[in-house]
């Protein structure tokens, strides 16, 4: 009976195609270790920052006049609305937590590399489209920081020759900025950013298994069609759209149940962090809600120490570390394209840094110390001496690409084993 | 699933394949068991903040209304929770014509739940004098008329005074009882109150009631 309903639904609609092909017996090499959970936190978190938005939406309201009051509303009024905004915030920091570490995991192991250019692309444009939806989000509660934070980030277009100024104008709706302004953020946040970012997760994924997951050692797991034997080859049952095409060797394990379940691991030790955070210190010390943001938004007065979220610090760092505007700006986002170029900067052919050259680790762990300290740099207060040391950190940003650039194509790499090792 | 095998390349693992399946079995049922627990727990948050908001408790909290004031024969509303209450004075004559015409009543008695049980009489109210309903027709939602000097009469012989409602005419008499052959099919509610004392009426607590 049963059998039949879903014999029916099947015949009209790929339901255990689709598990088959993309869980059940989807290839994942055995060796993807505790780097490769990020992926699956980010759509967790994905999945927790859409639920706890509709739910906020029920509640907000979008304009100049009452975002704020509703804001409180939500907090002090609605059952557990508190909850459900604390959920959402530290959800937002957490979506960054995730993705930096998603997209470091590629840096480390080369998986940006061929033939995964499109899907490291794809990624990059989640992170963007993920800063954007970060960034008009935060400019919702109307506080003294959404304001300030929403005045400096549109102004960044007004550096660009001849049309910038009339296009801040346009952004903003206004003269300044607005309740217009917030109105479109408002729309941008709910519905334009977040279509984009769950097609574009969905193009991931899909470019993903078309060209199947990279591991900590690079080897692939899919060989060409006829090159190994049948004892080389898995004993598990694998989709015939990859076996049709390849061999699969014995390195393998099927994703479902094998990596989802370690997956789900990593995801308690994640919820465990998470719910600490969200419900004894929500605002994580001014790092995930900042303080000034308490305080309605008031055009008349900036607050004395203005910085983003700690998600852009880094960013900002080099906007500032530029002395002149147009350059500040064009360092911020070049800071980012050069990410984006990664598989075509990094000229090497081994992928994992377990078997390239000693300068290639050491560039890639100064690399994560300079973003960070960037970080750090972009996130406290002004004073003489971080001037300096943004530019240097700022140049040292760049010099990892340009290295990478130069010693990749003669690099000195230990030979790839054929077989997974661990 | 099936065709998942597990262990299936490990040959050391099967030795103690049979002590483990029962303990597989264990773990994956306590695993889900507290899943789902955690899936319930997240849930109630989404669920609760459906509820009235302490906002809109605090705008449909009970609401005092001074009667000393009301002529008899006169009517006055109320706004509680967004509704409008009425408060009648009704005169000893007009009390006294309620049993007149209880045979053209589709429920002379009050025996729907439309009232409070205090409320459950001839003149469905505390005092005899007050009454207090909420002035939403029984039938969709519209606010009837208060038709009184005789001008009732045009709808219902031999009531001088009633309710009378302009969307789909429908008819009550002044304890709120609605008439026969008419779209409404229950009677006015008598929203819950009480006498704080003999001028004041609390609209949405009754007496005994926390």
């Amino acid at each position: 009976m049963l059998k039949n309903l879903m014999d029916w639904v099947e015949y009209r609609l790929p339901i255990m195609r689709v598990a088959n092909q993309h869980a059940i017996q989807y290839p994942a090499p055995r060796n993807m270790n505790v780097w490769y959970m990020f992926g699956f936190l980010a759509t967790i978190v994905l999945v927790n920052q859409i639920v706890t938005g509709i739910w906020l939406t029920m509640s907000y309201t979008p304009t100049a006049e009452e975002a704020f009051a509703s804001v409180e509303y939500i907090m002090r009024d609605v059952e557990y609305g508190y909850i459900l905004r604390y959920m959402h915030s530290t959800g937002a920091s957490a979506f960054f937590i995730v993705i930096y570490l998603h997209m470091f995991r590629g840096m480390i192991y080369g998986s940006y590399q061929k033939p995964r250019e499109l899907l490291w692309l794809f990624g990059m444009f989640i992170y963007l489209a993920l800063m954007a939806e970060a960034f008009m989000g935060y400019v919702l509660p109307w506080g003294q920081m959404s304001y300030w934070g929403a005045q400096v980030i549109v102004s960044l277009f007004s550096a660009i020759p001849v049309i910038g100024p009339d296009l801040v104008i346009w952004i903003q709706g206004d003269y300044v900025i607005s309740g217009a302004t917030l109105n479109r953020f408002f729309a941008l946040h709910v519905i334009a950013l977040p279509l984009v970012i769950v097609i574009l997760v969905f193009l991931h994924i899909v470019a993903l298994h078309e060209v199947g997951s990279n591991n900590p050692d690079g080897t692939d797991v899919k060989r060409k069609k006829g090159s190994l034997s049948e004892d080389e080859k898995t004993k598990y049952k694998i989709h015939e759209y990859y076996t049709s095409k390849y061999d699969i060797i014995d390195d393998i394990v099927p994703f479902f149940p094998h990596i989802v379940l370690k997956d789900l691991v990593g995801f308690c030790i994640f919820l465990l962090g998470f719910c600490y955070i969200m419900f004894f210190v929500p605002e994580m010390g001014g790092y995930f809600l900042e303080a000034p943001n308490f305080e309605i938004a008031n055009p008349l007065k900036t607050p004395e120490h203005i910085f983003p979220v700690w998600y852009f610090t880094p960013f900002y760092a080099i906007l500032k570390a530029v002395p002149h505007k147009l350059g500040g700006v064009i360092a911020m986002f070049s800071a980012i394209i050069c990410l984006a170029l990664l598989p075509w900067v990094d000229r090497g052919k081994v992928k994992s840094w377990r078997y390239r050259c000693g300068l290639h680790t050491w560039n890639l762990l100064t690399f994560a110390a300079v973003f960070i300290f960037l970080g750090y740099l972009g996130g406290t207060p002004q004073e003489a001496w971080k001037i300096t040391a943004s530019q240097i950190a700022t140049i040292m940003y760049f010099g990892f690409f340009v290295l990478l650039f130069i010693y990749s194509k003669n690099e000195r790499t230990i030979p790839v084993p054929a077989r997974i090792t661990e | 699933m099936s065709n998942v095998s597990l262990d299936a390349h490990d040959s050391s693992k099967t030795e103690n394949q049979p002590a483990s399946s029962n303990r597989r079995r264990f773990l994956t049922v306590a695993t889900s068991v507290v899943g789902g627990i955690g899936v319930v727990g997240a849930a109630v948050p989404f669920i609760a903040s459906w509820n009235p908001s302490i906002k809109a408790k605090a705008a449909g909290a009970d609401v005092e209304a001074d009667i000393s004031k009301i002529q008899p024969g006169q009517l006055i509303r109320v706004i509680w929770r967004s509704q409008p209450v009425w408060i009648a004075r009704r005169t000893p004559e007009l009390l006294a014509s309620l049993s007149g015409f209880e045979d053209q009543l589709k429920d002379p008695n009050s025996d729907e739940e439309q009232q409070p049980a205090f409320a459950k009489n001839q003149y469905r109210s505390i005092k005899e004098e007050f009454l207090v309903l909420v002035g939403i027709c029984t039938h969709l939602g519209c606010s009837p008329q208060h038709l009184k000097d005789g001008a009732f009469e045009e709808y219902v012989e031999g009531a001088p005074e009633g309710f009378f409602c302009p969307c789909h005419g429908s008819k009550f008499d002044m304890a709120g009882r609605v008439f026969q052959n008419v779209p409404a099919g229950l009677n006015l509610v008598v929203p819950p109150h009480m006498y704080i004392d003999d001028n004041t009426i609390l609209i949405g607590s009754e007496e005994g009631a926390a």
